[in-house]
């Protein structure tokens, strides 16, 4: 039987001596193999490390090794001015990232009471939904590609193209737009935008139906997946879990629904929930949460007003640039602006967002200074993330590689 | 919200000898470490909340006391409320019971309280590094860290960085 | 048929080692599945069917080192992840090749803090660098055409 020191890898302090108390008896008997499922690995989803302790197939204990996506970007959004740092909100979580600048303007708007007027809101509302179901798409495809089912990915990868040409379209960007800004959004969207999500919002039902048919009742998808981690509402409430995995355990909480932001309240839509809380259930919760987001959509795009996009508090928000001819107070503010920063009043605020992946929150304090005095992204898949050895507790490791998959994880996410 | 949570906070302050925070109407209970505990398996059994949303730090340095403020955030889902919950510490190497007991989820955020900040948690059940390498020295989130900024490659400086900069070997 | 035409009823064909050997190693290059971040979204979006990467040889990406002839660094390497990239590097069988794909990889990107290793090549050589924060698809395949004429341009002895 492997002991570690077939690892010259350092597993925690390169013994076995610092995890005694976290591997069973077995394995320091020698009983267990250990076995290191790498950084780097196909179906983890990014670099995280998971240290099995193996009984032949069966998975004892699982420990998680977090960190080799580490980017400090709290300490380093200390550094830069608030609107130099929403630049790197973008690239927390890579698939929602209109959804991370959201959360972020939402807070700076929290924290010195800009308005944002109705036209910012609703295009805000359309953006975040669209990106929820590019990540949702991103989500399926990444997860029947482990179980195999390698057609679903590209597909899902063609319907994601369809929404990376409208965040071309406004912004210039595929993904890291930083299209939503503080007091609205950046510029407002072009003349095509309207046609072209109405186009997709005609395209993708049938294409989710095509997911459907290809996934729901194969005997196979549902042999991998039903009964597979299965999460009582009691231990996700315990373990602070949000988001699908929540709501597929029975518990309809949703943050759009509990504590509305960005106009929320106006839209008609249905949180879906499951009551079995296994793969299969979330599986069916995510499915159907991309056809609630397009619900959203359709209502949005229906009830789109004419109007500015920007606030008009020229202490946070720079004028255009049409004025800066003619108007001396906005040749001011620009300067002030650009070199200095707006400097947001003192305190410190908590605004939380329902990402893809569940809660996501920041906490901002500010000390009076044009720079975030800390800032702290209350990530989704962290908290999730610790589920995982209890979930993965007597399953096999190709369960495991379906598990990594249902609990929607992005390291970037995880490390920040 | 407003109500309900106003008289819980009232009640809670004088249980606990405590005072509040309140900025843009979000209300935050300002405890001390040793009562933090009995505080909030309080509010976990008897008033219903259930969640442990977010635990974490932030570092006032060159101020010694407190240096450090604990944040956290629950959330009663039944009753759709949100409390936030402050826990000053003094010094430089302070320690805070952990809330591993009363929500379990408690045990990554406080591996990253001791990660980032050098926050102990007495009686933790597993305090090591999380997400920077298990031989890393200092506390990265500190005031006194310094970000590790390296000076960037413009064309007037760009021979001498060039020098400077490890490049790797093909074989090592 | 356009090599029946150039052989006629021959079956011979002269031509240097050389070309031939590079031939086949930029057809059919393998990378290796080394997506770290956003670029590794980028890059799976390029492996799909909208801007196909298999038309130009690379038709799997292979998890495992020893099968692959290239690495694509697709994303910030912190610093716990540098002497993993480093290994995985040493790996790898030779000839081998790296393209550093994106920002974050050639010279650190956005973030320039204690925690991202300032560029890839402070690990690994790198022969390509891919700019774009992500790259889009298109601009890898670039990168990947541009590394396909270097390599046809190599000599056998350097590979020796």
């Amino acid at each position: 039987m492997t002991t570690t020191k077939e690892f010259e890898f350092p597993l925690m302090d390169g013994t076995l001596d610092g995890m005694t108390h976290l591997v069973s008896d077995r394995a320091i008997e020698g009983d267990t193999v250990l076995l290191n499922m790498g950084p780097q690995h196909p179906s983890t989803h990014g670099v995280l490390r998971l240290l099995l302790e193996l009984d032949g197939e069966t998975v004892i204990t699982c420990i998680p090794d977090v960190g080799y996506l580490h980017t400090g970007i709290e300490k380093n959004m200390e550094a830069k001015t608030y609107i130099k740092a929403e630049v790197m909100s973008d690239r927390l979580d890579y698939l929602n990232n209109m959804g991370n600048n959201l959360v972020y303007c939402l807070a700076i708007e929290k924290l010195t009471g800009l308005d944002v007027p109705e036209r910012a809101q609703v295009i805000r509302v359309i953006l975040v939904e669209l990106q929820r179901i590019s990540s949702h798409l991103v989500w399926l495809g990444t997860h029947a590609l482990d179980l195999a089912a390698m057609s679903v990915f590209l597909y899902c990868f063609r319907e994601r193209e369809l929404i990376l040409d409208i965040f071309e379209m406004i912004s210039g960007q595929r993904m890291m737009t930083t299209f939503i800004r503080p007091g609205g959004l950046w510029r407002d969207v072009p003349v095509e935008f309207e046609a072209a999500v109405r186009q997709f919002i005609e395209a993708l039902p049938e294409r989710i139906q095509q997911y459907e048919k290809m996934l729901t009742k194969n005997p196979l998808f549902i042999r991998r997946t039903k009964g597979l981690g299965v999460m009582t509402p009691e231990d996700a409430l315990r373990w602070g879990v949000t988001g699908p995995m929540l709501r597929a355990s029975g518990i309809a909480h949703d943050l759009r629904k509990a504590q509305p932001y960005a106009g929320y309240e106006q839209y008609d839509f249905d949180i879906p929930t499951h009551t079995d809380g296994d793969t299969y259930a979330r599986y069916l919760v995510r499915m159907e949460e991309m056809r609630q987001s397009l619900r959203i959509v359709r209502q949005a795009l229906d009830k789109l007003p004419y109007g500015p996009v920007r606030s008009n508090n020229r202490k946070y928000v720079p004028p255009p640039r049409s004025e800066l001819s003619t108007s001396m107070e906005a040749v001011i503010h620009h300067f002030k602006l650009w070199t200095d920063g707006f400097t947001p009043p003192k305190g410190s605020v908590y605004m939380a967002v329902e990402s893809p992946r569940g809660e996501l929150g920041v906490y901002l304090e500010s000390d009076g200074g044009p720079k975030p005095y800390r800032i702290h992204w209350r990530t989704p898949s962290f908290t999730n993330l610790q589920t995982l050895p209890m979930l993965a507790k007597g399953n096999l490791v190709a369960d495991l590689v379906a598990l990594i998959g249902t609990a929607d994880i992005v390291l970037g996410d995880v490390d920040r | 919200m407003d109500e309900t949570l106003q008289s819980l906070v009232e009640q809670l302050k004088e249980r606990f000898d405590a005072s509040t925070y309140s900025y843009a109407d979000e209300i935050s209970l300002v405890i001390g470490p040793e009562r933090m505990i009995e505080a909030c398996r309080l509010l976990r059994d008897e008033h219903s909340f259930e969640m442990l949303v977010m635990e974490s730090a932030v570092d006032y340095w060159p101020e010694l006391k407190p240096r450090f403020h604990v944040i956290l955030r629950l959330r009663s889902l039944k009753h759709n409320l949100i409390l936030g919950i402050r826990v000053p510490l003094e010094g430089n190497f302070p320690t805070m019971p952990t809330l591993e007991t009363v929500y379990p989820n408690a045990n990554w955020f406080e591996r990253e309280l001791w990660d980032m900040f050098g926050i102990r948690s007495l009686g933790h059940s597993d305090l090591r590094r999380i997400v920077m390498p298990h031989d890393w020295e200092g506390h990265p989130l500190r005031k006194d860290f310094p970000l590790g900024y390296e000076e960037p490659q413009f064309t007037f400086n760009f021979d001498e960085i060039d020098l400077r900069k490890p490049y790797a070997k093909e074989s090592q | 048929m356009g090599l029946e035409q150039k052989l006629g009823n021959l079956g011979i064909v002269t031509t240097k080692l050389e070309d031939v050997v590079n031939w086949s190693r930029t057809n059919a290059m393998w990378p290796m599945l080394f997506g770290l971040a956003c670029c590794a979204i980028e890059m799976m979006a390029a492996q799909a069917s909208n801007y196909d990467m298999s038309r130009f040889g690379m038709e799997l990406m292979r998890a495992s080192p020893r099968q692959s002839d290239l690495m694509i660094v697709a994303g910030r390497v912190s610093r716990k992840m540098a002497p993993v990239l480093r290994r995985l590097y040493d790996q790898m069988p030779e000839p081998k090749w790296v393209i550093a794909m994106g920002d974050c990889a050639s010279c650190g990107g956005v973030f320039n803090n204690y925690a991202i290793v300032q560029g890839v090549d402070e690990v690994v050589p790198v022969d390509v660098y891919v700019a774009g924060c992500p790259p889009r698809p298109e601009a890898l395949i670039h990168g990947i055409l541009t590394l396909h004429e270097k390599v046809r341009g190599e000599k056998l002895r350097d590979n020796a």
